[in-house]
Formats: C-alpha cells, structure tokens, sequence
C-alpha cells in the first residue's frame, strides 16, 4: 500500500529477541513498558482481559482522519455513504459506510458533524488509498458543479484508550467534565496540557473508551502521560481483534467488503430514514429494494465449543450441506467458548438457529447466537 | 509441529505478544539474553530433570522411558504458538507413522499442526488437556505432555536431534 501511515507509538525490540520471531521469519512487535523498560511480553488473553476490566491503549494511527470543510461538506459526505448525517446534533457522529455503484460496501468509518466548520470522518488504514482516492474524485465532481467544499487529510496521530476505567484515567488531564461527553460524541480539548487534541467518546472494543487525535509530535508524550497511570497497559492489534469480535463489530476485509451488500451485512440500521426514501447514496437502487425483499444470505453471529473457528471455515446445516461460510473467527477469553460471524443463508439466520462448522474435517455443532456476545458497555450519560 | 501459523491480521502492523513470563526462571533468561550459556543451561537443566528428550525439526519432542515414548512441542513452538486454547489429539490405538500428522494445538491467532516423532502406536492421551489446554504452555517438558506411544522402530531415535543439537537447529532459526 503506497503513502501508508506508519504506527507513531515507538516500537523497540525486546531482548528476548530471537524469541519474538516465528520460524516464518514473522516478525513480532514486542510492546516495551515505556516505564522501566522492561520486557512485560504479554498474552493476547491477559491484554483482553487487562481492557475488559482496566483499560488499554491501542495505537490506531495508520487510520485515515479527514476534515471535510465548506458550505456543502453535508451534502458531499452524504453522497458517498448511506448515513443520514444533516439529522446529527453538533458534535455527534455515527458509524456510516461508504457503498458503490453495485451495493457493496467500500469501507465502514465514523463520521462526526462538528460545530468547528467541519465534518470529521475516520476510516480504515486498510482502505486509506481507495477512500481518499474516492473522496478526492467527488470533490472534483463537487467542485466543478460549484459547490463550496474542500478536504483536508489529516496528519495528527490516533490512540484509543479503551475500558471501564477510561474516564477515572482520563479526567485527570482533561478540563471538561467527561460525563457529559456521551458515546459517540466529540471535543476539542487539550489532553494532559497537549493542545490540538480531539477526544471523540467511540471505540472498538464495546468498551466505554475514547479515540483521541493527538499531533503526532506529542502522541509519544500523550501515551507516556497516561501509562504512567497503574491502570492502563499498552495493547495490540490482535487483541483489539478478539475485543471488537466479542463485541460483534465487524472488520472490512474480512466481514464486510465491495460484495456484501449493508442489508446482506445485517447493518441495515446504518441507512438513514430518509435516505432510504430519497435513494440519493451510490447503490441505493439495489440496496433499498433489498431491505423489504430481503436477501439470499445474512451475515450471523455464531457459537462454539471445541476447536477455535476461523476464517473461510465452512458452516454446515444439521445434515451436513454448506450453508456458508466463516469471516471472522476467535477464541473468547470472556465467554470460554468460540465466538464467530459469517454468512449462512437466509433460512438459517435466526438466533436459536442449529448448524453445524467444518474444522478440519470435522463437523463440529454450533448456535447462531445474537451479537454482542459479551455485552457492550457505552456510555450513554447520566 | 507446522511452524507455518495461521496468523490473521488486522493490518499490516500486526503485534502478537508471547506468553507471560511468570517464572522467575524466564525472567532470568529475559534479563540475561546476552548469555546464551546462561540460556543453554537453563534448558539443558530442565531437561535433566525430566529425562533425556530427543527433538524433532518440528519442534516436538520425545521421551524414552522404557518402551513408551512421551511425546510433547519443545519450549520454542509452545512461546511462539501463544495461549493453547484446544488440543486436538487422536484416539487411544491410533497408528502412526514418523512425521505423520496425528493432531493440531490452536492458539488465539494460530493453528499448529503434530507430528509423530516415532512410528508407534498411541498408548494413552493427556485428558488434563481438555479442561487445561494452557499446561502446554505452562509445564511443555512435564504436565503439558500430549500422547504417549510405543515405539515400533528404535532406530528412528538415532535420526532425531538431541538437546544439543536442537539448541543449534532454533538459533539456526533466528538468523
């Protein structure tokens, strides 16, 4: 991926280095306590659990931020997702998606309507070239048909603090009180006296936590800052996979892409009432007919026992015929069983529903189950 | 063991993390990573203690007691695999051929195939590692044991690597 964006948090290598790569030649980042330096290597389960019950950081920087100014930034972001954005208060975001021509998904993102002149929109590291790419080709459309808007591609640093203990954690450096900063709602605020700070009451765990944009001179210092706090440990990206899994959030790559279309993806609740109506985002004309004639598979929720379930394992009914297929897949140190989402058929879609998952060869029972498996945790005020 | 993980990523900055060193004897070894004499006889020790242990290219190893063999992955597969969270393994009475694939250990992220170090026939299996899958990582030279077998050709032993030789072989690995 060309221009990608690097993680700004350092990197440095345990001494247990020789330990730390696989025999693929895979190399592993070790995460140093920036404390004392010393090698705390920890399991994926132990940092799970650390978020669950403490809080994490996660240094989510590759993500592209985007600032979306001008008279019609409402009506240019409107036209590449399905999310009813005109209707958000100031400062409240919301998860959106970007679709194309065909239905499908281009990538899921959070986009904010702030009252500083702008829109503010967060989307995938994975896609950070094809949505920027496609941002920049309806602004020339926009542009050329004399609407008033301009974007500007951010290049401030992402860190998420994660967890019950987030908002004990993170008052301390905040002027504002953070119980009146609901989920899925947005500041500018100076964080531990670092200015040029957004602090947006969202994440990716089901955890109560916060995403805060930081200059990416200061993430280094802003991270520091709050390690220095006993109650919050470093994570990593495998463990920020198991988090959102258990929280039934999906990953664009894996459970949502260009050929699943949002009502096929059971993320019907994006589309915006009056967007349905006026059918006026990419791919609405296959889209809002699907919502009432429903479609051929839908995306589930899934539980196990046994060997951990994965992605591209096959999912079977009770008489053994592929109804579908995994997409994302993963022990659950919270719920000791597996936990996993893909697509089955539509016949198959209820929760209570029993089928079957290909492991190896064998046929291995498990329930379609509702989602969040574990229950989410945001907070919504007092 | 197959050392080829099945890792799923997230993003091209993929960070997995090795086990908790809780044993002061690991953080003896984290601490002291210039001394690899240190770090031999750390292994060589532990070994001793359990019986001489012949390994495998695919990290798993056996031990000679007898006529069985207790077969088990070596401390390198079970750091690099991460928390055991299933271990599956075969039926008492299975027959197996050397390096024949006779089970699979999955982790959080990853998927690890066995490999028979003998020709045999499996005797008994580790039950504990039903409910305690994680022993493998915890005790993998004693208590994480997989299956035992008897061993139908003792020749194959002289084909496999003992502590020495296998110390050579992983840091062969790091390179």
């Amino acid at each position: 991926m060309t221009n990608h964006r690097t993680g700004k948090l350092p990197q440095r290598w345990c001494s247990r280095k020789p330990r730390c790569m696989t025999s693929t030649g895979l190399r592993v980042v070790r995460w140093w306590s920036l404390q004392d330096g010393v090698c705390l290597c920890s399991t994926m389960t132990v940092t799970l659990t650390h978020t669950r019950q403490h809080c994490s950081i996660f240094d989510v920087s590759r993500m592209l931020q985007t600032k979306v100014y001008g008279r019609d930034r409402v009506k240019f972001i409107e036209s590449l997702i399905v999310g009813d954005i005109a209707e958000l208060k100031d400062n409240q975001g919301t998860l959106s998606l970007f679709t194309n021509t065909k239905g499908g998904i281009m990538d899921d993102l959070i986009v904010t309507k702030t009252d500083q002149g702008y829109v503010y929109v967060v989307s995938n590291a994975g896609c950070a070239d094809k949505d920027s790419a496609h941002m920049q080709a309806r602004l020339q459309e926009f542009k050329a048909a004399g609407h008033d808007v301009d974007l500007e591609f951010m290049e401030e640093s992402l860190i998420a603090l994660q967890g019950p203990s987030m908002a004990q954690v993170l008052q301390k450096g905040v002027g504002d009180d953070l119980r009146k900063l609901t989920f899925m709602t947005s500041v500018l605020t100076p964080v531990f006296g670092i200015q040029g700070c957004r602090v947006t009451r969202c994440g990716y765990t089901g955890e109560d936590g916060v995403e805060i944009s930081v200059p990416s001179g200061d993430v280094v210092s802003l991270t520091e800052k709050l390690l220095a706090d006993s109650e919050v440990k470093l994570a990593g990206l495998g463990a920020r996979d198991s988090l959102r899994l258990e929280a039934g959030l999906c990953l664009y790559g894996n459970d949502i892409d260009e050929t699943t279309t949002p009502v096929e993806a059971s993320l019907v609740w994006t589309i915006g009432k009056r967007r349905r109506q006026a059918q006026d985002f990419p791919g609405a004309d296959i889209i809002v007919p699907q919502i009432k004639a429903k479609t051929q598979r839908k995306r589930v929720g899934l539980i196990s026992t046994g060997p951990p379930v994965r992605q591209h394992t096959p999912i079977l009914s009770s008489d053994g015929r592929v109804i579908g297929e995994v997409t994302s897949g993963c022990p659950s140190p919270c719920l000791k069983q597996n936990v996993a989402m893909g697509y089955v058929e539509a016949g198959f879609s209820k929760v209570g529903t029993s089928i079957q998952v290909e492991v190896r060869k064998k046929a291995v029972p498990a329930v379609v189950s509702k989602m969040p498996f574990v229950p989410t945790k945001y907070y919504m005020g007092q | 063991m197959a050392m080829c993980a099945v890792l799923r990523c997230v993003s091209a900055n993929f960070s997995a993390a090795l086990p908790l060193l809780t044993r002061p004897a690991h953080f003896w070894t984290c601490q002291n990573s210039r001394r690899p004499n240190m770090l031999r006889t750390l292994y060589t020790t532990s070994s001793r203690l359990s019986g001489a242990l012949k390994f495998t290219d695919k990290h798993e190893w056996v031990r000679v007691e007898g006529t069985v063999g207790t077969v088990g992955i070596s401390n390198f597969a079970q750091e690099a695999l991460g928390d055991v969270v299933y271990c599956g393994l075969p039926e008492v009475g299975t027959k197996l051929e050397q390096m024949e694939e006779f089970g699979a250990l999955e982790s959080v992220k990853a998927a690890s195939e066995l490999y028979s170090p003998l020709t045999g026939e499996v005797t008994e299996i580790n039950t504990n590692l039903a409910d305690n899958p994680g022993l493998v990582n915890k005790a993998c030279y004693e208590d994480g044991w997989l299956i035992k077998m008897t061993i139908e050709k003792p020749a194959e032993l002289d084909e496999l690597m003992d502590e020495a030789a296998y110390e050579k072989f992983i840091k062969s690995l790091d390179s």
